[in-house]
């Protein structure tokens, strides 16, 4: 058997396993319906609320002459959905402790199907947005048609870093209290309260290397009219997406056989 | 026959503390800042849970391990489970496997019984087709038709167990690793469990068993495997890998108990027992006493002056204190004339031991008729009965069938004009 192959073999062997871990998590998300779907609206629109509030209203923080709501909306969109997924994968390893002591499975199974199932929830908040694009008379073009495209870099770097996380998690217990300090820093690391126009010009280098940061401005441009997606941005945060996500595939690969051990 | 699974010098270390304890992130930089301070490295102190490990299992065969506690059988089967890796080592497992360490893992409290059979189903590694097809014979093993569209977290734990059980004696893999699944649960479960397993062994799936259900073992295993610390101690024919094992008991038991340093002890001391040992029919010390043992329960005394009409007697007492049987020489009417100073032994001779499996205590007298104690000793000893296959039917019993049992015979007299009889006696016919 080829050994390079064999764990994509392994990988395939287990895809139902996969679809049933996706399955199960968002069946007991939303088991108690009404609140679940409730709740994946009410995070962002009640933040976007706060923020046009705060950040506009009060600190008159601009927003390239597009409505702040909708301006803050479309970028708190796809930062929800990464915020809590990385917050879902990081301690996804631990919560699943009874199963990784007992039974065997590809350990990535795990945190995959949590990159998955916060999909759900975005998808629901996207429907708001298409709510409020009405209300504020925008015509949803054909760049709408990229959002699920930007979905891949944005899935694959909640798991590049979710996944580090998780690892690091079975060793040292006490990263889960790091990482909502990480995610703190990073939602004013990146350009969802304020426009990239905001920055000045010899920084703004620097903030495409926050790889949320093209994304982030892609999915926006995709909603707003006359804007136009970024594109050496882009390319940036898509080459560091890559990066971490191999820095943190390897690690997993490298833990993942002690994991049992010390969970 | 193929080689089914196969282990060659397979050795497993622990860091002593790693074992189900994780460092915090703080700990870890200070000991990083420690060594590169001091530039020593600390001492890790390290353990070998498993050594030098071979052995080859063919296909089809149903192989028992045994050992004490703590003596690395679970590590084994996760090892080959590949729930962990080996430190060194190699070993290879042909075709599916699948691992039982545990009923029902994965439930989850908020999903209905359906919903949890497919889950678990799945994770042991059945195809959701295959999952579907077996629902129904899932449903009817556990015995949960009403509430199958109930959460789980509303089941009681014997429904949630019978659930589990259920989904893993469809499970149809090359081979099975099963681990002391059977401890828990009702015994008319244990039962149904094990005619499960018995199902297995005739199906030609290779299966690896470990208990410390030794009557199970012999019953279902035609090999055994003995794991102590770490090694295999003994491979072969299940009776007598069994019976070297239990033989190791005695030697920890050494030669009876020692009654002499017994301090909470009444009577006059003009006569003292001093030993009790426990002997098979043979007159060598019993190893380990199993249910429905022949033995003989030798007591040995020093008299001190002459005693006139001597009695002994030997109590059995349940854990919580219960008197369960009294037995004496004054009620079976064996009398002694007069004992004179100097050292003896007496031996009761019991021709069954009817006591379930569990821990027993003894209290033993010497009394003359009065009744005058010359020495009482209040649960001075342990019993510790184990089980055995006492009915020659592979299910041993257990002290959930109560403290005792009865030898009993049973005869059926087969069926007499059904479609006449009354209602009393439909209830006697229980097909």
């Amino acid at each position: 058997m080829n050994s390079a192959a064999e764990p994509l073999r392994e990988l395939w062997y287990y895809r139902e396993l996969f679809y049933f871990m996706v399955w199960r998590d968002i069946k007991v998300r939303y088991k108690q319906s009404l609140l679940g779907v409730l709740w994946a609206i009410i995070q962002p629109f009640g933040t976007m609320l706060v923020f046009t509030l705060f950040f506009h209203g009060f600190a008159k923080i601009p927003s390239d002459d597009v409505p702040y709501p909708i301006f803050s909306y479309s970028a708190l969109l796809p930062w929800t959905y990464f915020s809590a997924s990385i917050t879902q994968i990081g301690n996804s390893l631990v919560s699943n402790k009874h199963l990784i002591t007992k039974v065997y499975f590809p350990r990535v199974t795990i945190p995959a199907a949590g990159a998955i199932r916060g999909l759900v929830d975005f998808a629901i908040a996207a429907i708001i947005l298409l709510g409020m694009m009405i209300y504020y008379d925008f015509t949803p073009g054909w760049k709408l048609l990229l959002w699920p495209v930007l979905l891949i870099p944005l899935v694959t770097l909640a798991l590049g870093v979710g996944m580090l996380f998780a690892a690091l998690n079975v060793r040292y217990r006490d990263v889960q209290h790091v990482l909502p300090f990480v995610i703190q820093l990073w939602l004013f690391m990146t350009p969802i309260i304020y426009p990239t126009t905001m920055v000045p010009q010899r920084w703004r280098g620097l903030l495409a290397l926050n790889p949320l940061t093209g994304i982030i401005e892609a999915f926006r441009a995709c909603v707003l009219p006359n804007r136009h997606i970024d594109t050496s941005m882009l390319g940036t945060s898509l080459a560091v997406t890559l990066v971490i996500f191999l820095i943190s595939a390897l690690y997993f690969k490298w833990t993942a056989r002690s994991f049992a051990d010390i969970v | 026959m193929a080689t089914a699974i196969s282990a060659d010098n397979i050795s497993k270390q622990y860091r002593l503390g790693e074992l189900h304890r994780s460092l915090s992130l703080r700990e870890a930089l200070t000991n990083v800042a420690r060594r590169l301070v001091t530039r020593q490295r600390s001492h890790i102190e390290t353990i070998w849970a498993l050594k030098d490990i071979s052995f080859t299992i063919q296909e089809g065969e149903v192989v028992g391990i045994i050992g004490r506690n703590g003596a690395g059988k679970s590590t084994l089967l996760k090892v080959l489970s590949k729930i962990t890796y080996p430190t060194s080592g190699r070993m290879r497992v042909r075709g599916r496997v699948a691992s039982l360490l545990e009923v029902g893992t994965g439930f989850h409290d908020e999903l209905t019984g359906r919903e949890n059979i497919l889950l678990n189903g799945s994770i042991l590694g059945m195809k959701k087709r295959e999952i579907e097809a077996k629902l129904d014979s899932i449903v009817e093993f556990a015995d949960v038709e009403q509430f199958l569209d109930t959460p789980v977290k509303r089941y009681s734990s014997g429904m949630r167990l019978r659930l589990g059980f259920a989904v893993a004696a469809h499970l149809e893999p090359d081979a099975l690793l099963v681990d002391e699944v059977l401890a828990v649960g009702d015994a008319g479960f244990q039962k149904k469990c094990l005619g499960a397993m018995g199902n297995l062994h005739t199906s030609g799936r290779t299966v690896l068993f470990v208990s410390h259900n030794l009557a199970a073992v012999e019953n279902l295993c035609p090999r055994v495997l003995w794991i102590d610390k770490g090694r295999i101690r003994a491979d072969g024919d299940s009776r007598s890998v069994i019976q070297s094992y239990l033989s190791t008991f005695a030697e920890s038991q050494g030669a009876g108990t020692d009654l002499r340093t017994v301090e909470h002890r009444k009577g006059s001391g003009d006569i003292r027992c001093t030993r009790m040992e426990l002997l098979g029919r043979d007159g060598k010390p019993l190893p380990v006493v199993r249910s429905g043992d022949e033995l003989v329960i030798r007591l040995h005394y020093q008299a001190f002056r002459r005693i006139q009409e001597p009695h002994f007697g030997i109590e059995v007492y349940t854990n919580m204190g219960t008197l369960i049987t009294s037995i004496n020489t004054w009620t079976t009417g064996f009398n002694i004339a007069s004992l004179h100073p100097g050292e003896g032994h007496i031996d009761a001779h019991v021709n069954s031991l009817n006591l379930n499996p569990d821990r027993y205590y003894l209290s033993l007298w010497l009394a003359s008729v009065g009744p005058r104690y010359y020495d009482q000793l209040d649960h001075c000893t342990a019993l510790d009965v184990e089980p055995a296959d006492v009915n020659r039917s592979g299910r041993s019993m257990t002290k959930s069938f109560g403290i005792v049992f009865l030898p009993c015979h049973w005869r059926h007299n087969g069926y007499k004009d059904v479609h006449t009889s009354s209602a009393a006696s439909d209830l006697l016919i229980n097909p």
